[in-house]
């Protein structure tokens, strides 16, 4: 990876007051804000603010409030208030205690397979070998693909008739008849699931490495001497060194796997029988059917648990660091 | 490391390694592989997995039942100018907030943040109506507006993230000697850190190129469909052939495989430095 690679540990290192280094003519941290230095900054920031504020902020206001009026294909111009109808209709759809089960099982059963394979091949690629620049571009390439493809590639190769990963488990013993991966209820889960380990490994691998190198050679040499064994030396230091790239890492994790349909969407479209569907893939098709006030209340309490997720998430992790 | 590395943990190591590489790789050959075979071998048992017979059939069934030539050259148009912009943007945006401390900073940060947040189906109706009424429906213009839109709030934070690197002394010498700020940052600064913008660009245009559900809701027209859009055309009809899907899917990745090779090294530094840090 070479170079300079900021993580959180550099940047706890730094003192939590005052100018970090680096941050230009912020000699005293606050400083009015008149005169030249803010017209810079605002100019400076104006075409982003500008974009991000049409393209993204109006229409997700706009779509917020929405989820307070009956708005659908039928009623697309003057939608009338409703109050929480919508959100009523949220709670009592009969698909929603499924869709809420397969979501926690999505998130954990995709997390944690990725945390523990990712973190493994980041322990071992922390060891220099030849090609192992080589190795890292090869093993990053999924992140070049859309989700949506790699359902694609993976509902051909989960293909009950002609699928690879059937032909192969027959080959090994595994299976005696296909498997109709992805047309029976009780497969459908673990198909789409070991896509997503697939695609999310390398994300885990690449910071915590990241995070690995970042650690001082040494804490290691002081740790050798004390006689600390390898294991002891990765659980009571290495871990604790680079726990705050961990966190955050998980945290980020969570929100973009809790907001990441098109896996699923490619592959299984939320079928069969609703097995696969997710929060989200639900939230496509109520939108695809036209009930966009339901799909904003929806959308609505993605966003109000994904917040207070992060609120706890990141107060956890404040209350841990002031400790060290 | 400072471990000696025994005998069987490094057969350990190295099996594991390479079974996770052929892993990685496999999904990518299968597909390559089904790519070039002939239609009629696609379906036929035994599967074969080093085919003998290799031929473009399935390209030249995709280009001449589709449009694919078109849906490439939107593609490559939307993506090579909403990346282009995105990134200038970002760089002014990003430098601003490495180089000043200010009131607002942390609430432009939680703003940028909460977009990563919010799922963009509730964004898409009224987005729709907007494009509408600015007659940008079924436009490319209208689709690179709205990329730039979603690309920046990322691409600002990774940006910010490189530019934390670049000693601010390079560009206090160039204003001392007469520069005005913006002349400092892309005389002085930019040049030094362009691996971190070249990352960036290529970052966003792997985003704007994969990019599925808002060109699906903005784009009717045959004439302006992206690559995506049309490969959901292709799913989402009754049968799927499988053959044509194959090359499609093989066009579609291999061009953004390369580039991230390419640029792997400085997206893995703007990913860790940038994602982490937001």
């Amino acid at each position: 990876m070479g170079g300079r690679v900021t993580t959180p540990e550099t940047i706890a290192r730094r003192p939590a007051a005052g100018p970090r280094p680096g941050s230009g003519r912020g000699a005293a941290p606050r400083r009015a804000f008149t005169g030249r230095r803010a017209l810079t900054i605002l100019a400076f920031l104006a075409p982003a603010a500008v974009f991000v504020g049409i393209f993204t902020y109006y229409p997700l206001l706009t779509g917020a409030q929405m989820a307070f009026r009956d708005w659908n294909l039928s009623n697309f111009t003057d939608a009338s208030w409703v109050g929480l109808d919508n959100f009523r209709t949220v709670l009592h759809d009969p698909v929603l205690p499924g869709v809420l089960r397969n979501t926690v099982i999505w998130v954990v059963g995709s997390l944690v397979p990725q945390f523990v394979i990712g973190f493994a091949i980041a322990l071992w690629l922390r060891r220099h070998f030849r090609f192992r620049g080589l190795y890292q571009a090869l093993i990053f390439y999924p992140w070049a693909v859309s989700g949506f493809l790699i359902g694609i590639l993976f509902r051909w190769m989960f293909n009950g008739e002609f699928g690879v990963v059937n032909d192969l488990l027959e080959k090994v013993g595994l299976i005696d008849s296909p498997v109709p991966w992805l047309a029976q209820p009780s497969t459908a889960m673990v198909a789409v699931l070991i896509a997503n380990i697939w695609y999310g490994v390398t994300f885990f691998a690449i910071m915590i490495l990241a995070a690995l190198q970042s650690v001082p050679d040494e804490i290691l040499e002081a740790a050798a001497l004390d006689g600390a064994g390898r294991t002891r030396t990765l659980l009571q230091i290495v871990v604790p060194y680079i726990r705050i790239t961990l966190t955050v890492t998980v945290l980020l994790r969570v929100i973009w796997i809790f907001n990441f349909p098109d896996i699923i969407y490619g592959m299984t479209g939320g079928g069969p029988a609703d097995k696969t569907h997710i929060v989200t893939t639900w939230l496509i098709q109520v939108t695809q059917r036209g009930d966009y006030g339901v799909a904003a209340a929806i959308g609505l309490m993605v966003l109000v648990v994904l917040l207070m997720f992060s609120v706890f998430y990141l107060l956890a992790l404040r209350e841990r660091g002031v400790k060290r | 490391m400072i471990f000696r590395e025994t005998v069987p943990a490094r057969v350990t190591r190295v099996a594991f390694l390479g079974l996770w590489l052929v892993i990685t790789l496999f999904p990518l050959y299968w597909i390559t592989v089904t790519s070039l075979k002939a239609p009629g071998d696609i379906f036929s048992q035994p599967l074969t997995y080093w085919p003998t017979a290799l031929t473009l059939e399935n390209y030249a069934g995709l280009f001449a039942q589709s449009d694919f030539g078109v849906f490439v050259a939107n593609s490559l148009l939307v993506s090579l100018v909403g990346a282009t912009v995105a990134t200038l943007i970002s760089l002014l945006s990003g430098y601003v907030l490495a180089r000043f401390e200010f009131r607002s900073k942390g609430v432009l940060l939680a703003a940028f943040f909460v977009t990563q947040m919010v799922p963009s189906f509730i964004a898409l109706g009224p987005l729709y109506l907007m494009m509408t009424k600015l007659g940008l429906v079924d436009s490319r213009l209208g689709l690179i507006l709205v990329y730039i839109g979603i690309c920046i709030p990322f691409c600002t934070v990774m940006l910010r993230g490189f530019f934390a690197n670049v000693p601010d002394a390079l560009e206090e010498a160039a204003m001392i000697d007469g520069c005005s700020r913006l002349g400092a940052l892309f005389r002085v600064i930019v040049p030094v850190m362009m691996p971190g913008i070249i990352a960036s660009f290529i970052f966003n245009f792997v985003n704007c190129w994969n990019e599925l559900f808002l060109s699906v809701t903005l784009i009717n027209s045959t004439e302006n469909q992206t690559i995506p859009t049309a490969i959901n055309g292709f799913i989402s009809s009754f049968n799927v052939e499988w053959g044509p899907m194959a090359a499609a899917a093989v066009l579609t990745v291999v061009p953004t495989m390369l580039l991230f090779a390419v640029a792997s090294r400085w997206i893995v530094q703007g990913l860790t430095a940038g994602a982490v840090k937001g």
